[in-house]
């Protein structure tokens, strides 16, 4: 049963991910939301939102432009793509062999929380188990003469 | 047991060197452009010497789209003599060569075509359209566009005169 819930769990999860559609938003509000998708090709890991550099400027005024034209999120998305290529969207389209990049982190999570089970659960036999004097009680002989030295020792 | 424990150390490094290997395979300087062998964006510019060019006009020839900047040095200093040099030694069969000057100031781009004495059509890019248009991500990059009107070639970085002769050649 949990084999099918965490492949389904995490389904959920991505598909929450996905936008929402971007109805009774203003102009300004998607432009923001779009560049915030769009890498900036001239800067180090910073979107097209972020980045104060003049191409990121410029492409953002491309992306309002196209707004006002009427164009879809999804086509200016793929204006874009056709462009640069896929490598301009910050996260990667959910299709065919990108879906390891979406699923591999939960993988790497659902895995990491194996090991810590795995890790806890020897912890709790090893604590349940009888300790070793209980296992192998001390022969009172030895035990007396023990007591006996200790006692001189300690004087 | 032990037969697992011996295997999850080798199963786990092994991904991480397949993608090492590829990651070294790969040449990052290397920018693929989804345009290459596709139409070449339609696109109509001014020029800085007055007048008006487009890919329109240009149906039938090969275009050697040039997108550089005043600012950019050393790379665009030192391809625009080699730009130069095939403006004059194709453009009686045929060629074009355009300039398209990008994020810059029209006194220093115009510097800069008196600097290398460029005879060949330059115009700017104000907006950023045409570049974002092409796929631009910095400068210089250079378009071939076939006689077709498809993209032939894409180069980024400065031009060397022996790829530019190369692929005028391979164009005409």
């Amino acid at each position: 049963m949990r084999r099918v819930i965490a492949p389904l769990l995490i389904l959920c999860v991505v598909w929450q991910w996905s936008p929402s559609p971007a109805i009774a938003m203003t102009i300004e509000e998607q432009t923001h939301g779009l560049a915030a998708e769009l890498r900036c090709p001239v800067c180090q890991n910073l979107s097209v939102d972020d980045s104060p550099s003049e191409m990121a400027n410029q492409m953002r005024e491309v992306v309002r432009e196209k707004l006002k034209d009427g164009e879809s999120p999804e086509q200016i998305r793929a204006y874009f793509v056709s462009r640069y290529g896929e490598w301009i969207l910050l996260a990667p389209k959910r299709q065919g062999f990108n879906w390891v990049a979406w699923l591999l982190p939960f993988g790497a999570i659902l895995g990491g929380l194996g090991v810590i089970g795995l890790v806890v659960r020897r912890a709790i036999v090893r604590g349940r188990a009888p300790r070793e004097e209980e296992l192998h009680p001390l022969d009172p002989r030895y035990a007396g003469r023990l007591e006996a030295e200790l006692k001189e020792w300690g004087r | 047991m032990a037969t697992w424990k011996k295997l999850i150390v080798p199963l786990a490094v092994l991904p991480v060197l397949v993608l090492l290997a590829y990651g070294f395979k790969t040449d990052p300087r290397q920018i693929p452009s989804p345009l290459v062998a596709r139409p070449a964006p339609p696109f109509a510019m001014s020029i800085f010497d007055g007048g008006r060019t487009s890919l329109e006009q240009l149906r039938g020839r090969p275009v050697v789209l040039n997108f550089w900047a005043s600012w950019c040095f050393p790379a665009c200093y030192e391809e625009a003599p080699a730009l130069e040099a095939a403006w004059q030694a194709y453009r009686d069969r045929g060629v074009m060569v355009l300039g398209v000057d990008i994020q810059d100031r029209e006194t220093e781009a115009k510097a800069f075509i008196e600097r290398f004495k460029l005879s060949f059509p330059n115009g700017p890019d104000p907006q950023g359209k045409l570049s974002i248009d092409y796929g631009v991500y910095g400068v210089p990059e250079t378009f071939f566009i076939g006689k077709d009107g498809t993209i032939h070639y894409k180069h980024v970085g400065a031009l060397s005169e022996k790829v530019l002769r190369a692929k005028i050649e391979e164009m005409l």
